[in-house]
């Protein structure tokens, strides 16, 4: 008889130490990108293009604004996800670790700058 | 742990010696487009930025996007974007439980370069 469960045999074990939740984090952030991918590409790809006046009066409609707003978080979320993944199968000790600090700094930096930028915009 | 078999698990292949497979080639795209799009996501930004920011600001980063070299980086970013998620789609798929064959990985995985590709194309377009 085994007294040890499936889930604990799993736990702790995985590059990132932290055995399923990392996996599943990622399934989730992943089918969430099945409707961010498309609305991001089609909402700031139909902004992009115009004069500077016409860029401030789509991005001061509040759908345009949100949505950007909405599949940006998302998309910067689940590559955070993607490159912390790498950072933890290639590099090791310190380095892996400051490596990880920054590239999560620069994922939450990029949120702030673009809902800065679209708060702006649509007020 | 005293259960765990630890000596006789089977390893993953070291990536100088293995064979380059259309299963590992569309795995190892999906890591690439991953990274890429996470630094990709600051012409975004910067470019919405500039445009809350000023005229000037946002006529040279608008310039950069709209001139010969944005649109390659821009094609580039949108292939990108669409081969990682419908990669990560497969891994939702597959984490499902169903097309875990070799066979149907391997469809999926020229699928996924095709219907990137397509899709670009189609954004292209449209855009």
């Amino acid at each position: 008889m085994q007294y040890l469960t499936d889930r604990k045999r799993a736990q702790g074990l995985g590059s990132g130490r932290t055995g399923t939740k990392t996996h599943w984090n990622a399934i989730v952030t992943s089918t969430l990108l099945v409707p961010a991918v498309p609305v991001f590409v089609f909402t700031v790809g139909a902004g992009l293009g115009g004069t500077y006046e016409e860029v401030l009066a789509y991005f001061s409609r509040p759908v345009p604004a949100i949505l950007t707003a909405l599949s940006m978080i998302v998309i910067v979320l689940h590559t955070l996800h993607e490159v912390r993944e790498a950072i933890e199968d290639y590099m090791h000790g310190v380095s892996e670790r400051m490596a990880t600090i920054a590239a999560t700094a620069f994922a939450y930096s990029l949120i702030a700058a673009g809902l800065l930028a679209l708060i702006k915009l649509a007020l | 742990m005293a259960d765990v078999n630890r000596g006789n698990r089977p390893l993953s292949p070291h990536l100088q010696i293995y064979r380059p497979q259309l299963t590992s080639a569309s795995s190892i795209f999906v890591r690439a487009t991953g990274i890429a799009i996470f630094f990709l996501m600051l012409l975004a930004v910067w470019w919405l930025l500039a445009a809350a920011t000023s005229e000037a600001a946002f006529g040279f980063i608008d310039g950069l996007l709209r001139g010969w070299l944005g649109d390659i980086i821009l094609l580039g970013a949108t292939w990108s974007i669409w081969y990682l998620m419908l990669g990560r789609l497969r891994h939702v798929i597959w984490d499902f439980g169903h097309c875990l064959d070799v066979e149907t990985s391997e469809k999926m995985g020229q699928g996924m370069f095709i219907a990137a590709t397509a899709l670009t194309v189609f954004t292209a377009i449209v855009l």
